[in-house]
């Protein structure tokens, strides 16, 4: 399925996913060398989807992991049932039993996404997927690196437990801060960028099969001229995709200035750049058309 | 050459051009060929790209890099990477204000000399300088207000982060413990346990103007921003004139001599003229959502003077002022008496600006290393200016 470059590429346009060759490379060496995946790149650029693809392509569990600043092991890896721990040592005092019975044990045992992913009992290798590292901070990331080196975590009450199978793990950064060098070191890391023109336009067709031909085109190059305009934050692929899907619902067969100026709330998130771009609407327009 | 050779020779290519490479990473795209055609040229890139890349800074490099080594290669000939150019920029003759005087600390040739006047004065020698203009200051002052400068103790407000810590006066039950606790005692929890946030310091974002208006004081804004960046956990520097440069990775260098020397030859437009907006235009885009977070207080040095589009600046501002939790403007003019915000660049950044706090004298930085402490943990409202 993924036993080359050639064959990863058409597995996952089979799943709808139009990547460029660097990006297959990078997954087929990750998926090879069983390496963790870093993929950065700006918001919208399908690098979530990237998992999503890899776990219905694999038949394995897409177990995620959203990260945000004070991100702590009680979140990710695991945290004790404490409502039922109490409950058993009240439960357990009336009883003969002296010792007040084992409050840790798997039973009172509540696993995070991180624990999940190595659990013994997969049948195969999960999908791990880590997203938006950059919004955990940096005590987080030394305990991924831990992790990501070994796969295995250990609870004092419990022992160590160790992966069965090495998790597919895909990484994933907006850049909103540096991730730290050693981690990506360790990792297949790729920078995704705004897709070229042709193949935005396929992954539009893809995925929006509603628009016509033509109108694909367009959309796509607008959204292409508009993301060489001065603006806070440009469009990414989802805000394309979104956009044109918006589109289908108009029922336009092409684009038209005022279409085009009342929907630009789908591709601009900041009102200074809609109030920037709108006047410069038609004449884009005229240049893509 | 076998294939091994030239993934180590090419590996020390990388590393000589600047590119942090560990071995490790060397030995995995080592390993890597056995899964791809070694023949094709694209896929050599792309997995050598994968694993021996990490930041997308890099990619251009490598880029060159590969080609160079991949062409020399096939032609079977030797390779010799040219040294990155380093040499430190020329400047016109005319130019007297460059950076090397500036870090040297020899005076411009047309600094004038100022007296110091009588030091038996009610005054000690010591606490006119706290109180003397940068702008007026003699060489031998010079040198010590710079040391001054760098001794300054930076303290910046906190804040409460998302992280829980163990804490005997918290909020939140630290119930992981009691019960770990309570298992010892017959299931019984003997003590509270409590948690509280984490404090931690914020993000300090330092923008300064270095261009012409500003040439008495930029010399010594250097050192203030080395001094901070030395003292404090995260802070992020930028200059700008016509266009903006980051200077922080230069700064954090120990040795204080190489780190001003580095960063003064990364910056190319000293002295030159103003473009306010565009810079912080700049900032904005390519910096604002990676260096604007969790709470950073931003510091603006600049007199204002700005020589593009005063509207520009104002959108900047604005849109500064929405994305941190505090913004300050420096500005050196302020300290004097009849100073007024007329420039029309500073009268379009008012509105958006918490505290407008003189940097003249070294009393004014250190009433601004104060000031940072004390930092409300609330986000003022936008009202307008609030300092002088």
């Amino acid at each position: 399925m993924f036993d080359s470059i050639d064959l990863t590429d058409e597995e996952l346009a089979r799943h709808a996913y139009i990547a460029d060759a660097g990006l297959t490379t990078s997954l087929f060496l990750a998926l090879k060398m069983q390496r963790p995946l870093f993929l950065e790149g700006e918001p919208g650029v399908g690098k979530t989807e990237v998992a999503k693809v890899l776990s219905r392509a694999l038949d394995a569990p897409l177990i995620r992991l959203q990260c945000y600043e004070g991100l702590d092991v009680s979140q990710a890896v695991y945290e004790w049932n404490y409502p039922r721990q109490l409950l058993a040592i009240q439960a357990r005092r009336g009883a003969d039993d002296a010792n007040g019975g084992d409050i840790f044990t798997e039973e009172f045992l509540l696993r995070r996404p991180l624990l999940q992913a190595i659990d013994r009992g997969h049948e195969r290798a999960p999908v791990l997927l880590i997203d938006e590292l950059d919004r955990a901070d940096e005590e987080f990331e030394s305990f991924l690196l831990e992790l990501l080196s070994d796969f295995q975590v250990t609870i004092p009450e419990l022992g160590t437990i160790r992966a069965r199978h090495k998790p597919v793990t895909v990484i994933t950064s907006n850049r909103t801060r540096e991730v730290h060098d050693a981690l990506k070191r360790r990792c297949v890391y790729h920078w995704i960028d705004y897709p070229a023109l042709d193949k935005e336009i396929e992954i539009v067709r893809r995925k929006v099969p509603g628009l016509t031909e033509e109108l694909s085109r367009q959309v796509v190059a607008f959204v292409q001229a508009v993301r060489e305009e001065d603006l806070y934050k440009l469009p990414g692929v989802s805000e394309t995709l979104d956009w044109a899907e918006a589109l289908t619902h108009l029922d336009s067969k092409r684009l038209a200035p005022e279409i085009v100026e009342s929907t630009l709330g789908f591709l601009l998130k900041y009102q200074d750049d809609v109030d920037r771009l709108r006047p410069r609407c038609a004449k884009l327009i005229a240049e893509v058309s | 050459m076998s294939l091994l050779e030239n993934v180590v020779l090419f590996g020390r290519l990388l590393r000589q051009a600047g590119l942090p490479l560990s071995p490790e990473q060397t030995r995995a795209f080592a390993r890597a060929l056995d899964w791809i055609d070694v023949g094709s040229r694209e896929q050599v890139f792309h997995a050598a790209r994968a694993l021996l890349v990490t930041r997308k800074e890099d990619l251009r490099l490598f880029a060159t890099v590969f080609e160079l080594f991949w062409r020399a290669q096939s032609r079977g000939t030797e390779l010799r990477l040219p040294r990155p150019a380093r040499a430190p920029r020329m400047r016109d003759a005319e130019q007297r204000f460059d950076a090397f005087s500036v870090l040297s600390g020899a005076p411009a040739d047309d600094d004038p000399e100022v007296e110091v006047g009588d030091r038996a004065g009610s005054f000690s020698a010591a606490e006119v300088l706290q109180h003397k203009d940068f702008s007026d200051l003699t060489p031998d002052e010079l040198d010590e207000v710079r040391r001054q400068i760098r001794d300054i103790r930076w303290l910046v407000s906190r804040r409460r982060s998302r992280r829980q810590v163990p804490d005997r006066r918290g909020a939140r039950l630290h119930l992981r413990r009691m019960l770990r606790e309570a298992a010892r005692h017959d299931g019984t929890p003997l003590r509270l346990r409590h948690l509280s946030r984490k404090i931690k310091e914020r993000p300090i974002v330092l923008l300064a103007d270095i261009s012409g208006s500003m040439e008495k004081y930029s010399r010594l804004l250097l050192h203030f921003f080395y001094g901070a960046i030395q003292g404090l956990s995260d802070v992020e520097c930028f200059v700008f004139g016509t266009r903006l440069t980051r200077i922080t990775h230069h700064l954090r260098v120990r040795n204080i001599e190489i780190a001003l020397e580095q960063a003064a030859n990364e910056i190319l437009d000293w002295s030159g003229g103003t473009r306010i907006g565009e810079s912080l235009a700049a900032f904005n885009r390519q910096w604002g959502r990676r260096v604007l977070r969790r709470g950073a207080v931003v510091i603006v040095v600049s007199d204002g003077w700005e020589r593009g589009d005063v509207s520009e600046l104002r959108r900047e501002m604005r849109y500064l002022s929405h994305r941190c939790h505090r913004l300050i403007w420096l500005n050196p003019h302020l300290g004097h008496p009849e100073y007024q915000p007329l420039v029309e660049g500073m009268a379009a950044a008012l509105p958006f600006i918490d505290d407008f706090l003189p940097v003249h004298n070294l009393r004014s930085l250190r009433d601004l290393a104060g000031a940072l402490a004390s930092l409300p943990e609330r986000r003022s409202r936008r009202a307008g200016a609030l300092g002088r």
